[in-house]
């Protein structure tokens, strides 16, 4: 496979987390390492599963295929095969891949000599996963409220999920994580506008860098966060959406079972002018 | 560097009153988690287990005196008995003395009566009194598709209380201006059902005569001329509160969220609920706005109108009033005398409801009264719970949207 020059002087050995020398090498572009190894064991093995349950359920339609997690009444016990015990496994799987890449990431962190930031942000993710499927799971006490793995069948759940608690929102970290959300996208497209436009200039005129970037959001807003800055606001608020998504959800069942307008009651019988 | 202080004084105060809201406003867990759906739906009711323990303690059955049939009948020895007078004068003296438990246990029979003359109609009291009657036959014998076998009793609203405590009147909310100029429309106030800013007055809407259309979600993917606003939804999203609330239920006991509309994917109780509808409508068209004219002006809401009931009047955060326990049947005298459905047990303790349901997915009624619902998973590996089509569309359709 074709390698820039260059490649080759960053391709070093050592700096794993585990397993030493084992799997230190690349297949082509890819570096493999113990926990590319145990990606690809824990994606492929889930993913098996998730085509069995799909053998063994009533549709091929790709939109319709639904592995849902066991009943309420198993609690956080292991489930028969075919009666969630096949979400089960595939959880585990998941997980198992999801903990895996994040590993891989930091060991080419280590190899590189750079800081965690990628697997930091990547974990975030996982975090949110692990929040739905096992970390709520097991805060109200069954495998069963955690969502399903299907294409409609997951936002079906999504959707009576929400409606479990009258009117989501209402639900004060939803709010939080929503903004966050929304000011992600739109730093994001200012930011990559902004690039764009300093790396596009017109026929004739020179590419404009970090200066004349400071410059148009000092002349717009007074303020430039820079460049450097910019993609710390943007990671910090990526995550946060990420972050407070993980605690909308978290919070709605273990620490709420009641309508989320209810909850801001709190703000009403304040004492100070109840 | 006195700003920085400033800075660091106003964060250490702002974080303790964040960790105040965090640590204080919550539950926690154990939770309670009621299955009725097929697995991974979350068609779930969830429960805090100590505030069911609250609720339960405040929907507990009175004890009830036993029935006594026997005597004349009350019109050949009372005068003046309109509605009750082929009822045995023993149980009819049962009946009075348990309205005045129900209703009156503070002021007692002068509350109606005047005890110079048991006869007299002089006080307003009794003529509601009588006019209620009917209502609670009304309901018992006629609205079985939405009250079953549980049916009715005076307690069921009154709970010891002159006034039923949960009633509703016309609330025109705060003056302001129309037009262009119009803030409020109705919402925005935090006094809405549950606390929240939707409409605080759906009950003028869609539970009094001339309703507006309760359904506003489209049947079809592409506009296809569905005027419904979003103006409308909030309305309807704000009695779908209350019904939630008054029965401490989520949105999913009767809803499938996917299709709200859809009945082939909702639960059986849509069916009871849609009948709930029609009789609440009934029960303040026909009894309630008549009683208005008899109330003395302290009874009235502030636009004049009289008291009217919903969901909550009989509910009271329970699924099913006093969680299903059956008093009206010890009761028989409650009932039209052609749909006479009385045990004649005798019993003075609950009797638990009977299964009753009339829809066939869910065949598992708890046969004691409980605090939750029972889990109606249904077995087939479809999602969707099956459930019969009520009898009629939507009543009283109209594109007009409802002016708060």
């Amino acid at each position: 496979m074709a390698m820039y020059n260059f490649e080759q002087k960053y391709r070093v050995r050592g700096g794993t987390l585990l397993g030493g020398d084992l799997f230190d090498f690349w297949v082509g572009p890819f570096y493999v390492g113990l926990f590319g190894v145990s990606t690809i064991f824990f994606a492929t093995l889930g993913t098996l599963l998730i085509i069995y349950g799909a053998a063994i359920g009533p549709t091929w339609n790709i939109w319709q295929i639904d592995i849902a997690p066991p009943d309420i009444k198993y609690g956080l016990a292991l489930a028969p095969l075919k009666a969630g015990g096949l979400w089960q496994l595939i959880t585990v799987c998941a997980i198992g891949a999801f903990v895996s890449w994040a590993l891989r990431q930091a060991e080419i962190s280590r190899k590189l000599g750079m800081t965690y930031h990628v697997p930091i942000a990547y974990s975030f993710a996982v975090l949110a996963y692990v929040t739905l499927e096992v970390i709520r799971p097991v805060l109200m006490g069954a495998w069963g409220v955690a969502f399903p793995y299907g294409i409609l069948a997951h936002l079906d759940w999504v959707s009576n999920t929400g409606y479990q608690y009258l009117h989501f929102h209402y639900n004060p970290a939803h709010m939080i994580a929503i903004s966050f959300f929304f000011t992600t996208t739109l730093i994001l497209a200012m930011h990559g506008g902004a690039i764009l436009s300093a790396a596009n200039p017109q026929k004739g005129q020179p590419v404009k860098f970090g200066e004349h970037e400071n410059a148009f959001f000092r002349d717009t807003i007074g303020y430039s966060i820079g460049t450097l800055g910019i993609h710390r606001l943007g990671l910090f608020c990526a995550l946060s959406a990420a972050f407070w998504s993980a605690v909308c959800i978290v919070i709605s069942g273990p620490f709420w079972t009641q309508g989320w307008p209810a909850w801001w009651n709190w703000w009403l019988q304040l004492p100070i002018w109840r | 560097m006195k700003s920085m202080e400033l800075v660091k004084v106003l964060g250490a105060v702002g974080a303790l009153a964040v960790a105040g809201v965090a640590f204080f406003t919550f539950e926690r867990p154990p939770v309670n988690v009621v299955q009725r759906g097929y697995r991974g739906t979350g068609l779930d009711e969830i429960y805090n287990p100590r505030h069911l323990a609250a609720e339960a303690a405040l929907n507990k059955v009175p004890a009830m005196l036993p029935q006594m049939q026997v005597g004349p009948l009350a019109k050949t020895v009372y005068k003046n008995v309109q509605v009750l007078g082929d009822v045995h004068v023993g149980e009819f003296t049962r009946l009075m003395a348990s309205m005045t438990a129900w209703v009156a246990p503070k002021e007692g029979c002068a509350y109606c009566h005047n005890v110079n003359n048991m006869a007299d109609d002089s006080k307003y009291t009794k003529k509601v009194a009588r006019k209620m009657i009917l209502m609670v036959r009304d309901i018992n014998s006629n609205w079985t598709d939405h009250v079953k076998k549980v049916g009715v009793t005076c307690y069921t609203c009154h709970r010891g209380n002159n006034v039923p405590q949960y009633i509703w009147f016309k609330n025109d909310g705060p003056p302001e201006a129309g037009g262009f100029a119009e803030t409020y429309t109705g919402k925005n106030l935090m006094i809405g059902p549950d606390h929240s800013s939707l409409p605080y007055d759906p009950y003028s809407a869609f539970l009094k005569q001339d309703p507006h259309t309760i359904r506003v979600q489209s049947t079809t993917a592409l506009p296809s001329g569905d005027r419904h606003s979003i103006k409308q939804a909030e309305w309807t999203y704000a009695l779908m509160i209350h019904f939630s609330t008054s029965l401490g239920v989520n949105c999913t006991y009767c809803h499938n969220t996917r299709a709200f509309g859809d009945w082939s994917q909702s639960t059986p109780q849509r069916v009871t609920a849609w009948y709930g509808v029609k009789m609440v409508r009934d029960v303040n068209i026909n009894y309630l706005e008549p009683v208005q004219s008899m109330l003395p002006a302290y009874r009235l809401g502030p636009s004049g109108d009289g008291p009217k009931v919903f969901c909550m009047t009989c509910h009271q955060g329970a699924y099913k009033p006093l969680y299903g326990a059956a008093m009206a049947p010890n009761f028989p005298e409650l009932y039209l005398a052609s749909a006479d459905t009385s045990t004649d047990s005798g019993d003075s303790g609950m009797t638990p409801a009977a299964p009753t349901e009339t829809a066939p997915a869910t065949a598992t009624e708890p046969t004691t009264p409980s605090t939750t619902p029972p889990a109606a998973a249904p077995p087939a590996a479809t999602p969707a719970p099956t459930t019969p089509m009520p009898p009629a569309a939507s009543p009283a359709p109209t594109a007009q949207p409802p002016q708060p």
